[in-house]
């Protein structure tokens, strides 16, 4: 099953015309089923410990945190909602007053916050309440205890995973700057599960990278400095600000397909090596264990989906990466990949591997591309926890794209529960007797 | 600005969604950036509806500001009415949209469609969704039966031979146990000889919100929804209305006895035959022997006010429970919780502040939690039994099952649910008995529950456990003898916290705050074996 296409994963970019890298792009503007950058916060906020996420909005805004995080209400959340009222906006209290009572407020009832993101909303965009001053105001008020930082999570601006993207370019334009001289040392960003980070960080300590960091850390305080002796890699597929962000330190990219898949993973890998003057050979050396487990695990599925036909909804950004997986290494066919947002240069090296002619669409008008669905009626449809039910319920098997978000699915060892995602709405189906 | 963690109710735009999502023939059309659009999943997962919510939603970006929202919102209406042609189109603005002041309502308008166009002004930094769900059915049926209202109705031709018509109003998409609770009432209904002539929203079209003044009188399920339609109604049309709410045994009687009476029926039938009529079980299991063991548990009410009062009402009257405290999210009808607390001689808890629900809930330490899913939560943390009786719940929360909460068999499956998550009556008593028996102690919890109920006396071992471990590790006290003294600032001896741990962890908390509570008002600062033992004769006075 091992065809790879000859790709110097540790070459800037792929040549044109290869694979969909320049393929042409259905660009819709319509109604979106997406969600807004808050929603990141369901997962950033178990991630970062030391941290919490106050999000500036409506009670809109707080409903929908509640919603999607409704199932983890036991726990108590490291993020709330200050809830703009009437009063704010008739001028009868000063928002900025009201702000700092809530942050003491917050403040008092959790002492142990060592970082507070202040997370800006539509309304708040639109009534142009300025959170950086705010922010700065509030750092210096609580200085040394607390960091205050801000970014946008709002629906005008940010899709779904564009909120980790405002949130760790927020952490990221934080870090000192390093100096020149500094040793060269290699940065993975995007958030990952604490399993994929530690297996990936074991890899690249074999693979012989000794020094790693992960963007966000585990605490607030985990970050080392940034600057060109930085060679940045991203784990996920939606981070072009943040990646503007390292940029500007001096960091310096790598590019590479996403680490999803045994064949991903393999050239993420190999794509870091090289960027530290690293042996293909040896890197082909340690990762052949893992590799093969991967293989075998994919192998086990495969069959269930081989020639399968699969229809993406534009939700993650992680559409590209996860139809190079879904076709290179199990076989499937794409009868769209829809994605919020393409960043074509960050995609290459997985648009290079997606087949030529692999229908791409970027944004949405949902309800022409539910007409394309029914019409193509896909083998296996991803998409967003609005549409799943609905789309059963016309007899079309979904997988729902959040589970991709709330899952360790990068790396080896997780290359197999990957795969077992996309062929359980079938196998249950075949299990329940469902005909589509 | 309120600082917010967890939310009772989304803001009032989903309320109108659940009216939208609740009716035929109609469609929404929302001013909402993309966000928004997580409402869907509340419908489709759920509640597990098999279609989308017919909303439609103009997702606006940042870009869009400086250009024309509104040449936007008009191109979404009339995409979404050429590609449903609905019979009615809602229109409004989400918090964002309310403001760039667009006008959803005059826009609409000027593209002059064919069919009736609801505008509706939905405050979304004041009000809630109930009041949105509330606003906007009242809204649709003022809107649709304004032509009709010309010529009040103010004295409703007699009616006769026929049977009696009513209408049944409130039952919205996502409510709690709304679908069920329609044909339990539509069959108690039809058993006193009463018909349903239209059910809305849920299920209801344009032309049934138009034949709403053909029936003689309405029925107000849930007046959180359905109140200010039912008045409108009221004054318009002269239809008088019911709004008992039918929910346990009494307010089913009450509500037959009103419902007889304002249809013109004979009552003076006795209640027993009514009882018999309806199916009603749940009053017998509650007077059987077995369910002794319920007398006087202490039990928390928490929800929208209409489940609130009901519930205060079984669990005091029906059950034999104590109420130690109710409250209410819903600031419109406090005054009925309020109301109701009054005559339990409890304090309401008016807030939809999460956090103090469940600082009250520490405070009580009640033996049984009634709640919503927040609740459920609280008290699954606090290892105290619970079942949900009130909106906002989640999807566990509708059963494939008909499980309905009004008539009798609602009362039938209410006792079932309440008592449940409770131990049984001889086996509360074994245990204590046999508290040492190394397999059948309180920790293995009731025998009908799942491993899951194990957390629950763990849990509670866990609160007392640090309380034991200091008082064995600090030298034992001398008595103190103070004038008044705060509950709080007492302290157990060694053998006093040891003997309060061989007490049934269900009555545990309730020992524990009635000895301190007695000691304090003694002016112990200690409390020792002997105050143990006073406290309990003092109590079983
Ligand atoms: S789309 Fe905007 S208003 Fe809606 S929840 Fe997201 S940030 Fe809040
Ligand atoms: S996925 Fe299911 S259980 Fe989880 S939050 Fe949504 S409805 Fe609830």
């Amino acid at each position: 099953m091992n065809d790879l296409t000859p790709v110097d994963a540790a070459s800037a970019a792929p040549a044109a015309g290869v694979g969909c890298v320049d393929a042409p792009v259905l660009r819709e503007r319509g109604q979106r089923e997406v969600f807004c950058g808050l929603t990141g916060i369901v997962w950033l906020h178990r991630k970062i410990q030391d941290a919490f996420f106050l999000i500036v909005g409506s009670r809109t805004c707080a409903h929908l945190m509640q919603s999607a995080a409704g199932v983890m209400i036991f726990a108590e959340p490291r993020f709330a909602t200050a809830i703009i009222e009437e009063k704010d906006l008739a001028g009868l209290a000063d928002m900025n007053d009201e702000l700092d009572r809530i942050v003491a407020q917050l403040i008092s009832r959790r002492p142990d916050i060592k970082l507070l993101f202040l997370v800006g909303s539509c309304p708040s965009e639109v009534i142009k309440l300025d959170l950086k001053r705010a922010a700065g105001r509030l750092s210096r008020i609580h200085a040394p205890t607390l960091k205050v930082l801000n970014y946008s999570g709002s629906g005008i601006e940010t899709t779904f995973t564009q909120g980790e993207d405002a949130c760790l370019a927020a952490i990221a334009g934080d870090l000192t700057p390093a100096a020149p001289a500094e040793a060269t040392h290699l940065l993975v960003a995007g958030c990952l599960a604490d399993i994929v980070e530690d297996q990936l960080r074991r890899m690249l300590l074999e693979i012989g990278i000794s020094s790693v960091d992960f963007l966000p850390g585990r605490n607030s305080g985990d970050l080392p400095a940034i600057g060109p002796g930085t060679r940045y890699l991203l784990a996920q597929p939606f981070l072009t600000d943040t990646a503007r962000i390292l940029d500007g330190l001096g960091a310096r990219p790598i590019l590479a397909p996403f680490p999803l898949g045994a064949e991903g993973t393999f050239l993420w890998l190999s794509a870091a090596a090289s960027a530290f003057g690293i042996d293909q050979a040896h890197v082909d050396r340690v990762t052949a264990p893992a590799r093969a487990r991967a293989e075998a695990a994919l192998a086990r599925i495969r069959p269930r989906l081989e020639g399968k036909s699969i229809f993406f909804f534009p939700d993650s950004q992680l559409e590209p990466p996860l139809a190079r997986f879904v076709t290179r290494e199990l076989g499937m066919v794409c009868v769209e990949v829809g994605s919020p947002y393409l960043n074509r240069q960050q995609l290459a090296p997985d648009l290079a591997l997606l087949p030529a002619g692999t229908p791409l669409s970027e944004g949405q008008d949902v309800d022409r591309q539910l007409d394309r669905c029914r019409a193509a009626r896909p083998d296996l449809t991803v998409c967003g926890l609005g549409l799943a039910n609905p789309l059963e319920a016309e007899g079309l098997a979904t997988k729902w794209s959040i589970e991709l978000l709330f899952s360790p699915i990068q790396g080896f060892e997780q290359a197999g529960d990957l795969a077992a995602l996309f062929a359980r709405p079938l196998v249950r189906r075949e299990l329940l007797g469902v005909r589509s | 600005m309120k600082l917010a963690v967890w939310t009772y109710e989304g803001p009032p735009h989903v309320g109108a969604m659940r009216i939208a999502t609740a009716m035929k023939g109609v469609h929404f059309v929302l001013h909402a950036p993309q966000g928004d659009t997580y409402a869907d999943l509340l419908f489709t997962m759920i509640e597990r509806r098999d279609r989308r919510p017919p909303v439609t939603y103009t997702t606006f970006q940042a870009r869009d500001l400086g250009g024309d929202t509104a040449e936007l919102f008009k191109t979404a209406v009339q995409n979404a009415y050429a590609r449903y042609k609905p019979d009615a189109l809602l229109v409004g603005a989400s918090c964002t949209a309310e403001l760039i002041q667009d006008d959803p309502g005059g826009l609409a308008d000027a593209l002059a469609l064919p069919i009736p166009v609801v505008a509706l002004e939905l405050p979304s930094y004041q009000k809630k969704e109930n009041w949105g769900a509330a606003e906007t059915f009242y809204q649709i049926v003022r809107a649709l039966n304004g032509a009709t209202a010309a010529e009040p109705k103010a004295a409703r031709a007699p009616r006769g031979d026929r049977r009696p018509v009513c209408n049944l109003l409130g039952p919205t998409a996502l409510g709690f146990r709304h679908r069920d609770d329609i044909t339990e009432v539509t069959k108690l209904l039809a058993s006193i000889g009463v018909d349903v002539g239209v059910v809305a929203p849920l299920g209801a079209g344009v032309d049934d919100i138009r034949r709403l003044s053909d029936a003689d009188f309405n029925i107000v399920l849930y007046p959180e929804i359905a109140a200010p339609a039912a008045d409108w109604l009221k004054r318009t049309f002269g239809q008088p209305f019911v709004s008992i709410v039918p929910i346990g045994a009494g307010a089913t009687r009450d509500f037959i006895t009103k419902v007889r009476e304002v249809a013109g029926l004979p009552n003076g039938v006795d209640s027993a035959a009514d009882d018999d009529l309806a199916g009603l079980r749940a009053p017998w299991y509650a007077r059987s022997i077995d369910s002794t063991y319920l007398t006087g548990k202490r039990v928390f009410i928490f929800g929208d006010a209409t489940h609130v009062v009901a519930a205060a009402r079984i669990a005091s009257t029906e059950l034999g429970f104590e109420v130690a405290g109710i409250g209410t999210y819903t600031r419109e009808h406090a005054r009925d919780v309020r109301a109701a607390a009054t005559a339990l001689g409890v304090e309401a808890l008016i807030t939809d502040d999460y956090l103090e629900v469940e600082a009250r809930i520490i405070a009580l330490q009640p033996e049984l939690v009634l709640g919503t899913q927040m609740e459920r939560h609280i008290a699954k943390r606090l290892g105290i039994p619970s079942a949900v009786i009130s909106a906002p719940v989640h999807v566990q929360d509708y059963p494939a099952r008909y499980a309905p909460q009004m008539g009798a068999e609602g009362a039938n499956v209410i006792f079932d649910t309440w008592v449940h998550p409770l131990m049984m009556g001889l086996e509360e008593h074994l245990i204590t008995l046999f508290k040492d028996d190394f397999e059948f102690h309180e920790g293995s919890g009731a025998s009908h529950l799942h491993a899951s109920a194990k957390a629950a006396p763990a849990t509670t071992e866990t609160a007392d456990a640090p309380r034991a471990e200091a008082a064995a590790t600090r030298p034992e006290p001398e008595q103190i003898r103070i004038d008044a003294l705060d509950p709080a600032l007492v302290r157990w001896s060694a053998d006093a916290e040891a003997e309060l741990r061989k007490i049934p962890f269900f009555v545990r908390g309730r020992a524990r705050r009635n000895t301190e509570t007695f000691a304090a008002s003694r002016g112990f600062g200690v409390i020792t074996l002997e105050t143990l033992y006073d406290a309990k004769a003092h109590y079983s006075r």
